[in-house]
């Protein structure tokens, strides 16, 4: 068996709040092994409190099942906790391209950027505005952009 | 790990303290003022279920004893829940659960900055994490205090009149072990309050907890847990 190729269906995931991107683009996927009992797979949550999390194991394991790879157990692990910086440059992309502007890097200071202004994700102007700090998910704060007059979220850094 | 770790009626108490607060703030899913509004706090009280999941969970693998996250939430009695009384403390209008929730992230903040780089590493690994969803939520309540403090004569005394309703609780929101937290909350409680141009009381933090549990937490846990006592063992 290929734990390669159960990694890489584990990574095309889609994530059920944000079907534009995966769970490997957001790097929740921490490790895929191989062991006596069948494939384990460890996954980190994002949010602490993101109702999506049961919904993605249950995914996990249907992935693997359908292909044949079953059963797999998936394990949740918090240390080190995820964060934003963990998206990849092409879950970045995917988001820039669903009218979500990705996080900023947090690099340890998140007072550093809580406040800078988000580049709106089609016109690219900084001249945008925080509309609230709560969207239709816990993730995303709604924003407008004055210089094209279009609204946009934001993926927050965390 | 060993004696190092914090007490399991200290994970509770905390877990509960965001557990009925989270209750509270879901009270106002389709009632707030707007949208906005009505989704920030849906969202704080999603983040706050969180913690207190996480919470329960670590202290039910500490027991050993096999209660998971639901047997915590849904099948104690109200004498068993741990959390300070301002949690409790009714949502009232919009400034006063935002004065609360500004108290309560002021506090909350704080204690988890501390748990960062603690002795116990599994409540560590949660803090991280829940120190910047904290830095969001304070953002929240400390602008929302600012603007209605320091807006209309009417929105000024709205918040006026719920900051001495719910300051007698803070001090019940510090346990014996949070004493050297009590400086960092001070500060950010005077910084806001002064931005939001409403003054701290004067020594009235007069609060003792009673040894029998409040009627409004009675109350709130009713609501709470009646699903689960009509249907002993559901689940999602």
């Amino acid at each position: 068996m290929s734990v390669d190729r159960v990694r890489r269906l584990v990574d095309a995931v889609p994530d059920p709040e944000l079907p534009h991107v995966t769970i490997g683009d957001l790097g929740m996927v921490r490790s895929v092994r191989s062991s006596s009992f069948g494939i384990v797979v460890e996954i980190t949550p994002t949010y602490t409190g993101c109702p999506a999390t049961e919904a993605i194991v249950d995914a996990v394991r249907a992935a693997i099942g359908e292909a044949g790879y079953g059963p797999a157990s998936v394990e949740m692990v918090l240390d080190p906790p995820w964060t934003t910086d963990d998206i990849t440059e092409q879950g970045r992309e995917k988001l820039r391209k669903a009218g979500i502007a990705p996080p900023p890097e947090i690099a340890g200071d998140l007072e550093a950027v809580i406040d800078l202004p988000a580049p709106c994700p089609r016109c690219h102007s900084r001249r945008t505005r925080r509309l609230g700090d709560f969207g239709a998910t816990a993730c995303k704060a709604p924003h407008v952009c004055q210089a094209c007059g279009e609204p946009f979220e934001l993926f927050k850094p965390i | 790990m060993g004696a190092t770790v914090l007490s399991n009626d200290e994970l509770l108490r905390h877990a509960d303290r965001a557990m009925v607060l989270a209750q509270r703030l879901t009270e106002w899913i389709a009632h707030a003022p707007d949208l906005e509004e009505d989704m920030a706090l849906a969202n704080l009280g999603l983040d706050l279920l969180g913690q207190a999941r996480s919470l329960y969970t670590l202290a039910g693998a500490r027991e050993g004893a096999g209660r998971t996250e639901d047997d915590f939430a849904y099948l104690r009695e109200a004498r068993e829940f741990r959390n300070p009384a301002l949690v409790e403390q009714p949502n009232g209008d919009f400034a006063a659960t935002i004065v609360r929730q500004f108290l309560h992230d002021a506090y909350a903040i704080e204690w988890w900055t501390a748990r960062v780089d603690g002795p116990d590493p599994d409540v560590g690994a949660l803090a991280a994490k829940v120190v910047k969803e904290t830095t969001y939520h304070l953002r929240y309540s400390r602008g929302w205090l600012v603007r209605l403090g320091d807006g209309t004569d009417e929105s000024h005394r709205r918040t006026s009149a719920a900051v001495d309703a719910l300051w007698p609780f803070v001090g019940d929101l510090f346990a014996p072990s949070d004493a050297a937290l009590r400086p960092g909350f001070d500060d950010r409680v005077a910084a806001g309050f002064a931005d939001a141009t409403v003054s701290v009381p004067a020594g009235a933090e007069a609060f003792t907890p009673a040894t029998e549990p409040s009627p409004l937490l009675v109350e709130l846990l009713a609501e709470m847990q009646s699903l689960h006592r009509a249907h002993p063992g559901v689940s999602w």
